[in-house]
């Protein structure tokens, strides 16, 4: 797993309202010079990185959101390729994973951990 | 042609270490393909046709001559002399001199504005020529003379055929299929006389005329003729040496192609093989190959030859194959015939009916393959043979089926309909595990729809039932979804997944329903919950590129735009730095616009009442059109009028895949309506209509649906047609996929739209009326709205644009950093 920082000391980075994550759909942060894509499912919003790894663009914000089986997951719009939100791991070639960060929902605004 | 397959043969096998081959060939160029000769009308350069790679000849033991001709043969010396006057020793020698035309000893028939169609050189003659007249003839209705005759049709000549058999290409096809040939070359527009023996050609102040045996024959007068009546082979240099030649004709060969002089060999159309001279070139290879061996000292042997062909004569499929004509004692013949589609099929069979003999096939030659296999004993005989030429029921089986083991599925990864099948019988049986045991669909993507199709077809052909399920998500068929969404008035994704389907869905099923709701009218596509489904080009209203920005394509119906629209275009490129090209949908595309910039470009283009061109959506793309009558000298109707009327019409549709139009003014097309999803060509009395053409990964002509349409009957026939593709049509499956899967074919598909067979006319004409009505442009209702703009952000905490994209110059516009550079530049700029 990729989130190794302990959560609970981690220094908060407010990010957006919750309200600019449509339910279902992704949209881009950039924190601190990073490129993170935001999802929200319902009632839980997921964070990893936006650069799609096979392509090498930051597009993956613009993927559309859906489930295999039980993993909920975003597709890649460049070439397709699903990845786990919640590992960030790609489903179709699991040796390739995207990064994800830990991320939380407070008071109506979204906050990312940094590392 | 031979010539130079005998010589790549040979220095393939080796030969250039032991032996230096000299070419002399008497015409100004190196070997040229002249089976594609007549390409040369149709933008073909000298070169093109050439079949001499750069470079073939700068070795060491090779060595060719042009313009030289060899005069004579000394065969006690071993030398011959040339037309430079060189006289040159040999070890051996191989003659592949071809043929000439035959011209008949008809007086007259060395009147100027007379030629014959052999080599470029006549060819450029001919053009010339026909550059100032107006009526041409061809002498000879075989597969030579039609040839011929559709190059005059289309340098704009008014064409005669005169054949003196009372039918068409008599050597190969019998009557019935004669006939079929001769009505569609008839409504090509070329004038066919059978059964006329040429008396004389008197020429005239400018041109001649024709008189013809007989006295009820008319004469014909016309401005110039091309013989094409046959072939005679060159055989003179062998008569004169005293080698033997045949009865009427040709070099006398044994099996080793070895003439009566030891030293002396003859290839191709020259030679007199087992008795006969062989008029095509895939014998003469193969004789070439067997000298390349014999020279060389091996023991290679030419066992004779299939005469079987398959062409394409003036846009019609003609083959013949085996024993054509039924020649076989005892043999019996079944036939298929349909004069309205104009195709005719004759199968020969044996005595008692089981085996496929050989056979004659005119407009539509699909079967050929297989049925020149059965002919030939390769592989068995069906039971119920006649029903092989009885249209295609199941257009699977004539269709995926068909695909040749060796074809190229992928070409990325250079994967093979065998590969695929030798990975499905090692137990990979869906997609994903094809594509990850063979690599096919890995690159470009492009063959994925093909590697599907064939693994759905392999899985059913090895009797695994296969579903036609949308996704895990949806255990209905598209066009099952489609009437559940249609017939309960569904309004929403959310809507059909709670009450239709399970989990959460997925980019398959999202846009696949986003697309039905769009097509049944669904209001603004990025408005609520739909946003959500659509594929990043939907959903930004634009086509995404490799480095993630965007291309912008304002619609240009018809491709008709103003100085004052071109303008503009070049305003907005310039101010935004977007990369500018023209498409191939007659079209103009900018790239490299960042989503943060998309909406600023189009109120600029919205201002200057551009319109979105949905190069991103599923829906029609462009109605290419051609000048027509309004400035071409040959058109016959105003294409551009209706081009522009018919994108107007079906702009925005929303559809299983996207769809392609074209309206061409004269049955030249220019506009290349015959490769689109529905096409027009004008003729002297209306329209005709084509449906189902693709061009793309698996080209396909579009078929004649109707001839002589009104403009109002035509629309109606479109909008009937493309609702009806809308509605029973599979996920991302163009018409022509769609089509050769339609039970009843064309006939079909003619009862549903003209006939409304199925009783469902009116109701696609008013989902047709529905759509026109309903049509806003999305770019104008974005660029309006508040709500839908604050999706284009690059992201959504600072106005930053993407770090990461880096652009490079080229040829005076940017272009996206590969890699390499862009490692490059990026350290530099650190
Ligand atoms: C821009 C253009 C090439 C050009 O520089 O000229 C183009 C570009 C693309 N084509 Fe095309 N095609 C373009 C004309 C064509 C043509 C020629 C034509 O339309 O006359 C064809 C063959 C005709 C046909 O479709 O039958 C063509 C056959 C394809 C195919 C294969 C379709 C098939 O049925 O096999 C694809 C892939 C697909 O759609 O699944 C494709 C897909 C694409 C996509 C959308 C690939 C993608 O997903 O990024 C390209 C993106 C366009 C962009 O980013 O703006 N493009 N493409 C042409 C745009 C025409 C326009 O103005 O709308
Ligand atoms: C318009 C057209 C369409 C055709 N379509 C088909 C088709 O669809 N399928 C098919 O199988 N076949 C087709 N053919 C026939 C095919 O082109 C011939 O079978 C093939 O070209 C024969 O090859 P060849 O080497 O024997 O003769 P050629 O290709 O004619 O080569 C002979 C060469 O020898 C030269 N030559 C002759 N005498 C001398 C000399 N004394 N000294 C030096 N050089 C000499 C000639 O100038 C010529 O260049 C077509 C032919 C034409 C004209
Ligand atoms: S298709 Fe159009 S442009 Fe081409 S020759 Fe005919 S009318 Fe002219
Ligand atoms: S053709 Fe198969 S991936 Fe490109």
């Amino acid at each position: 797993m990729s989130v190794q920082t302990d959560v609970r000391d981690a220094l908060w980075t407010d990010v957006c309202g919750i309200d600019a994550v449509h339910p279902g759909r992704g949209v881009a942060v950039l924190v601190d010079g990073q490129q993170v894509a935001l999802f929200r499912v319902d009632d839980d919003v997921f964070a990893v990185a936006n650069r799609d790894p096979f392509s090498g663009a930051n597009v993956i914000a613009r993927g559309i959101v859906g489930s295999r089986g039980d993993i909920l997951k975003v597709a890649s719009p460049m070439y397709k390729q699903c990845f786990d939100l919640r590992t960030g791991r790609c489903l179709e070639e699991p040796d390739v994973a995207l990064a994800t960060f830990a991320v939380r929902a407070r008071n109506g605004r979204v906050e990312i951990a940094s590392r | 042609m031979v010539g130079h397959k005998l010589v790549e043969t040979f220095v393939q096998l080796g030969g250039t270490a032991t032996w230096d081959v000299l070419v002399v060939g008497e015409e100004p160029r190196p070997a040229y393909d002249r089976v594609a000769l007549s390409s040369y009308f149709s933008g073909a350069t000298a070169e093109d046709l050439s079949l001499v790679a750069p470079g073939f000849f700068d070795v060491e033991g090779l060595a060719l001559r042009t313009s030289e001709r060899i005069v004579a043969i000394d065969r006690i010396a071993q030398t011959v002399s040339t037309s430079g006057g060189d006289v040159l020793a040999y070890d051996a020698l191989v003659l592949a001199t071809g043929s000439y035309p035959f011209v008949p000893p008809v007086p007259g028939s060395d009147l100027p504005g007379c030629f014959v169609y052999r080599t470029i050189e006549d060819l450029d003659a001919i053009e010339e020529w026909a550059g100032r007249c107006e009526r041409g003839a061809v002498v000879g209705g075989g597969l030579l003379g039609l040839e011929a005759a559709n190059a005059l049709h289309q340098l704009g000549l008014e064409t005669h055929v005169v054949e003196f058999a009372p039918r068409l290409m008599p050597a190969q096809i019998d009557e019935g299929g004669a006939a079929v040939l001769r009505r569609r070359v008839e409504e090509l527009g070329v004038t066919v006389h059978t059964g006329m023996a040429t008396e004389e050609i008197v020429g005239r102040s400018a041109g001649m005329t024709f008189r013809f045996a007989g006295d009820d024959h008319p004469d014909l007068d016309v401005d110039m003729v091309v013989f094409s009546a046959g072939i005679r082979p060159r055989d003179e240099l062998a008569r004169a040496s005293g080698v033997e030649v045949g009865e009427r004709g040709g070099v006398v060969v044994d099996d080793a192609c070895r003439t009566s002089d030891p030293n002396i060999y003859a290839i191709g159309e020259c030679a007199l093989a087992h008795g006969r001279v062989y008029g095509l070139v895939a014998p003469g290879y193969e004789m070439a190959r067997v000298t390349a061996a014999q020279v060389l000292g091996g023991d290679a042997a030419f066992a004779g030859a299939d005469m079987s062909t398959k062409l394409k004569l003036m846009g019609v499929d003609v083959a013949s194959f085996g024993d054509n004509f039924g020649q076989t004692p005892g043999s019996q013949s079944v036939t298929h015939s349909d004069p309205v589609a104009n195709v005719y099929k004759r199968l020969v069979l044996d005595e008692r009916g089981t085996t496929v003999l050989g056979g004659v096939l005119v407009g539509d030659a699909s079967m050929y393959l297989t049925l020149t296999q059965m002919a030939r004993g390769d592989m068995p005989t069906p039971d119920h043979p006649n029903e092989l030429i009885l249209p295609g029921r199941d257009g699977d089986s004539v269709g995926i089926g068909a695909l040749s083991a060796a074809a190229t599925v992928c070409s990325c990864n250079n994967v093979t309909t065998a590969a695929i099948c030798a990975s499905i019988d090692d137990g990979h049986c869906d997609l994903g595990a094809v594509k990850a045991a063979t690599r096919a669909g890995t690159g470009c993507g492009g063959c994925t729809p093909l590697v599907t199709e064939l693994l759905k077809h392999e899985l059913r052909q090895r009797g695994v039932v296969v579903n036609n399920n949308l996704c895990e998500h949806f255990s209905y068929s598209r066009q099952e979804l489609f009437d559940i969404v249609r017939v309960q008035r569904i309004s929403s994704f959310s809507e059909v997944l709670g009450a239709y389907g399970m989990g959460r869905g997925c980019e398959i099923c999202k846009p696949a329903v986003a697309s039905m709701l769009a097509s049944l009218g669904g209001g603004h596509i990025l408005d609520g919950e739909q946003a959500t489904l659509q594929d990043t080009n939907d959903h930004f209203l634009a086509n995404l590129q490799r480095n993630g920005t965007y291309s912008v394509v304002p619609r240009v119906p018809g491709g008709e735009i103003t100085p004052a629209q071109l303008i503009v275009l070049g305003e907005v490129a310039r101010d935004f730095g977007l990369y500018t090209k023209i498409t191939g949908g007659q079209r103009i595309d900018m790239f490299g616009a960042r989503v943060d910039q998309l909406p600023l470009i189009w109120q600029r283009l919205v201002d200057a009442g551009f319109e979105s061109g949905h190069a991103y959506g599923k829906a029609l793309r462009t109605v290419k059109s051609c000048v027509g009558s309004t400035w071409c000298r040959y058109g016959v109707q105003d294409s551009t009028s209706l081009a522009i009327q018919l994108e107007l019409r079906y702009r925005g549709l929303r559809a299983p895949h996207k769809i392609k139009s074209a309206v061409s003014g004269c049955t030249r097309e220019c506009a290349e309506a015959q490769s689109k999803d529905f096409g027009v060509i004008a003729t002297e009395r209306g329209w005709n209509l084509y449906v189902a053409g693709n061009g793309g990964m698996r080209p396909q002509h579009a078929v004649l649906f109707a001839e002589d349409l009104g403009t109002d009957d035509l629309i109606r026939y479109i909008d009937r047609f493309l609702m009806f593709y809308v509605r029973t049509a599979d996920r991302l499956e163009r018409t022509a996929t769609w089509f050769n899967k339609l039970e009843g074919g064309v006939e079909y598909l003619r009862r549903v739209v003209i006939d409304d067979a199925l009783g469902i006319g009116p109701e696609l004409d008013a989902a047709m009326a529905q759509h026109v009505e309903s049509y806003a442009c999305e770019w104008k209702a974005t660029v309006d709205d508040p709500v839908r703009l604050e999706r284009f952000r690059t992201f959504v905490n600072c106005d930053e644009p993407d770090p990461d994209l880096v652009f490079v110059p080229e040829r005076g516009q940017r272009r996206p950093a590969r890699p390499d550079e862009k490692r490059r530049l990026l350290v530099r700029s650190v």
